[in-house]
């Protein structure tokens, strides 16, 4: 079996992994600012993406974990681009960026 | 030929369907040649189809097209029927009905409404011939039904006054009530039966074995008067006929007093061998008539309207062709259907150009002295009075006499209500005749402008006027010499080739009989005539002196207020009732705003939960991607 992990064990990286997911989460749920919030869904992306390259090296280089790394990297650069313009957006409507503030469903 | 004469019904269809669609593009002389032409062609088909009933076999022609309803052993054939009854009857409903419309083109000329009069009376003139040429009772009862419709339009017609379509409307329940008693007879008949078509029915009678259907019959029959006595304004439920002279004065000659009042007594006629069956109900028929007449002529006397006082004479009439039926004289009934039907539209037509000369003026005391203003209506109209008064040789003379005479055999005491009846009659048609066109003229200004009406209107009045005279010929009584022809050639219609519906016994001293009842008729219009010649002095110096009697039958007998107290009052309480329990209360509080306000709490409740913060939102679903992991994989 010559699928083991060149540097390191496989848990070590689930457990880069999930960190980041839950410091991207933490920052989610509790900053206020919008482009924090999104630098916290950036994280968790990228704690996906960690998992996902880290399973496909222990299976044996496995090219569907790659390819599916490379469609999130493609996905949060659009996610990115979209949402970045709906922050600009709501900071010219109500020169704002906190997301507490952007409540208009709840009227 | 015979597939042609369905058009008899439908050409009038046609008209009311064309008038009433384009009826204001067609413009109004268009649609009088159409309205007044189409009922004309439909006399004419009418006309041709009578002689050729006369010459056919049995006297009778069946037209029958398709299988108009096929559920289980019901089997109702869509035909029309020609007869001696049903062609007779079709050719009044079409010749009158011709003559009525072309009087209403005069009539109505100025009207708004003309179109729409026109499509509702072509209407009617469709339903009425459904009702007298259908060959089953469910024919019969949709022309029942159609004719009760345009009745109520008709009456209605003045929708924007406050009276007319109350009074459209009382007509229209008052013959609900009736119709419930012809729908329950029609299905004692099938379920007996087991077949609707007329032809069958009758023929099935006479296989009857007494003991087991002569209960049965009894209560059809019972049932069947029910409904005829709310068509034909009999007590009780007379009420809504006065009413109905809110409607224009054409519509109340064709409808409300020569055809669809008699549709009653058209029916009954029609399924005479079954009440001949009947002896319970014929007597029932006869004493509710012979009551009706005298009760309805007594009202009469004291009226001011002049259309009430007529609406109350065909009220009477209508109890004597029911006393004539009651006293087994079918024959003799529908005879006096048919003179009625001439004489009383001739009234009414007359009474419509004496109200249009006074410019819509309906009070008789405000008439008078009209005679030589208007002297083709005056002349028709005192030749109607002598034929409804039953002046010797006039034709009212000739039908109520055989029906007075038929009444004696039955029960002397029914021949005296006619009697007494037939006395009120005179006296008010006198005073009627002298009070619009004797004496000093009582509104002067009216009086000026009055004049006589155009040809339309007085050339129907003349033909009406002939027939009002001569008709009484066709059937003489056996008393006078005559032979009753009327009553021979109606024969194969109401026995239906059964022998036991001929009454064999005639005796009775008819001439003296006749004598007695002509004499007191005579010396009653005398009265009537002498005591309004000269003015109302005389009529208000004898109200004061019997004033209880003067108000009771000026209030009617106060049958409207009693049966406002005891019927209308307790309805409208219950309804009131069901409304503010069972509706306010019930459907709309507990069924419907109750679980509507539970929803609304447990919305505000959840709405708690939106706060519109995408944070709030990313731990909900955090919590919840939690919880369906703890679930999966506890």
């Amino acid at each position: 079996m010559n699928c083991a992990l060149v540097h390191g064990s496989l848990q070590g990286y689930i457990l880069v992994a999930l960190l980041l997911f839950v410091i991207g989460l933490a920052t989610v749920l509790i900053r206020r600012s919008l482009l924090i919030q999104f630098m916290g869904i950036e994280l968790m992306l990228n704690a996906a993406n960690v998992a996902l390259l880290a399973f496909a090296r222990y299976r044996g280089g496995d090219v569907q974990g790659t390819v599916f790394y490379l469609f999130i990297i493609a996905v949060a650069a659009c996610e990115a681009a979209v949402g970045l313009a709906l922050v600009v957006a709501l900071f010219r409507l109500r020169h704002t960026t906190d997301s507490d503030r952007a409540d208009a469903l709840r009227q | 030929m015979h597939a042609t004469y369905w058009l008899i019904p439908l050409l009038p269809l046609l008209g009311a369907g064309l008038i009433g669609l384009l009826g204001r593009k067609l413009g109004k002389p268009t649609v009088a040649v159409l309205g007044v032409g189409v009922v004309a062609l439909a006399f004419g088909l009418t006309l041709h189809a009578f002689l050729a009933a006369g010459s056919a076999p049995d006297h009778r022609i069946e037209t029958l097209s398709f299988t108009w309803m096929s559920t289980g052993n019901l089997q109702v054939p869509m035909g029309l029927v020609f007869d001696p009854l049903s062609a007779l009857m079709a050719l009044v409903v079409t010749g009158i009905g011709a003559l009525i419309h072309l009087y209403s083109v005069g009539y109505m000329w100025e009207d708004e409404g003309f179109a729409r009069y026109f499509a509702y009376l072509n209407l009617f003139i469709f339903f009425m011939l459904c009702l007298v040429l259908g060959n089953s009772l469910p024919l019969l009862f949709v022309g029942w039904e159609g004719v009760g419709l345009c009745s109520y339009l008709l009456i209605g017609f003045y929708f924007e006054t406050d009276y007319a379509p109350a009074a459209g409307l009382k007509a229209f329940l008052t013959n609900r009530v009736g119709d419930l008693g012809v729908l329950i007879g029609m299905m004692a008949l099938f379920a007996h039966f087991g077949t609707l078509t007329i032809a069958n029915l009758l023929r099935q009678v006479g296989h009857l074995s007494p003991e087991v259907g002569f209960g049965v019959l009894t209560f059809a029959t019972l049932m069947l008067f029910v409904g005829a006595c709310g068509k034909s304004a009999q007590i009780p439920l007379y009420i809504w006929l006065p009413d109905a002279m809110a409607g224009p004065t054409p519509v109340s000659a064709l409808i409300h007093a020569a055809t669809m009042v008699t549709a009653g007594i058209f029916m009954i006629c029609r399924l005479a061998p079954l009440f001949q069956l009947a002896p319970i109900t014929l007597t029932t028929i006869a004493w509710v008539g012979g009551i009706t007449a005298l009760f309805a002529a007594t009202i009469g006397l004291v009226q001011r309207d002049i259309k009430k006082v007529l609406a109350y004479s065909t009220v009477s009439q209508l109890g004597y062709m029911f006393m004539g039926l009651g006293a087994g004289g079918f024959s003799a009934g529908f005879f006096h259907v048919f003179t009625h039907a001439w004489f009383k539209a001739l009234l009414f037509l007359g009474a419509g150009s004496v109200i249009l000369a006074m410019h819509h003026e309906q009070d008789l005391f405000r008439m008078g002295g009209l005679r030589s203003k208007l002297p083709i209506t005056f002349w028709t109209m005192l030749l109607a009075t002598l034929a409804i008064m039953g002046f010797p040789g006039f034709s009212g003379f000739f039908s109520k006499d055989e029906i007075l005479y038929l009444a004696y055999l039955k029960h002397p005491a029914l021949w005296i209500i006619g009697v007494l009846g037939a006395c009120c009659t005179s006296f008010y048609m006198w005073r009627l005749m002298a009070l619009t066109f004797w004496g000093e003229p009582r509104d002067h200004h009216a009086f000026e402008h009055a004049q006589e009406s155009p040809w339309t209107m007085t050339l129907p009045l003349a033909v009406l006027a002939v027939g009002s005279v001569l008709v009484g010929y066709l059937g003489v009584p056996e008393a006078f010499g005559g032979h009753f022809a009327i009553g021979r050639f109606l024969e194969p219609s109401l026995t239906f080739g059964q022998a036991h519906a001929h009454a064999g016994h005639r005796e009775g001293p008819a001439i003296l009989l006749a004598l007695v009842s002509t004499v007191l008729g005579l010396g009653f219009g005398l009265f009537g005539f002498l005591s309004y010649r000269s003015g109302l002095a005389v009529a208000e110096a004898r109200g004061a002196r019997f004033p209880l009697l003067h108000r009771i039958l000026l209030n009617k007998y106060y049958v409207d207020e009693g049966i406002e107290l005891c019927i209308l009052g307790p309805t409208r309480a219950l309804g009131r009732f069901l409304w503010q329990v069972g509706d306010v209360i019930i459907v709309d509080g507990i069924g419907v705003n109750l679980p509507a306000a539970l929803t609304r709490l447990a919305g505000d409740l959840v709405s708690l939960f939106q706060t519109g913060r995408v944070r709030n939102y990313a731990l909900g679903m955090v919590l919840g991607t939690l919880a369906i992991l703890w679930i999966f994989f506890k």
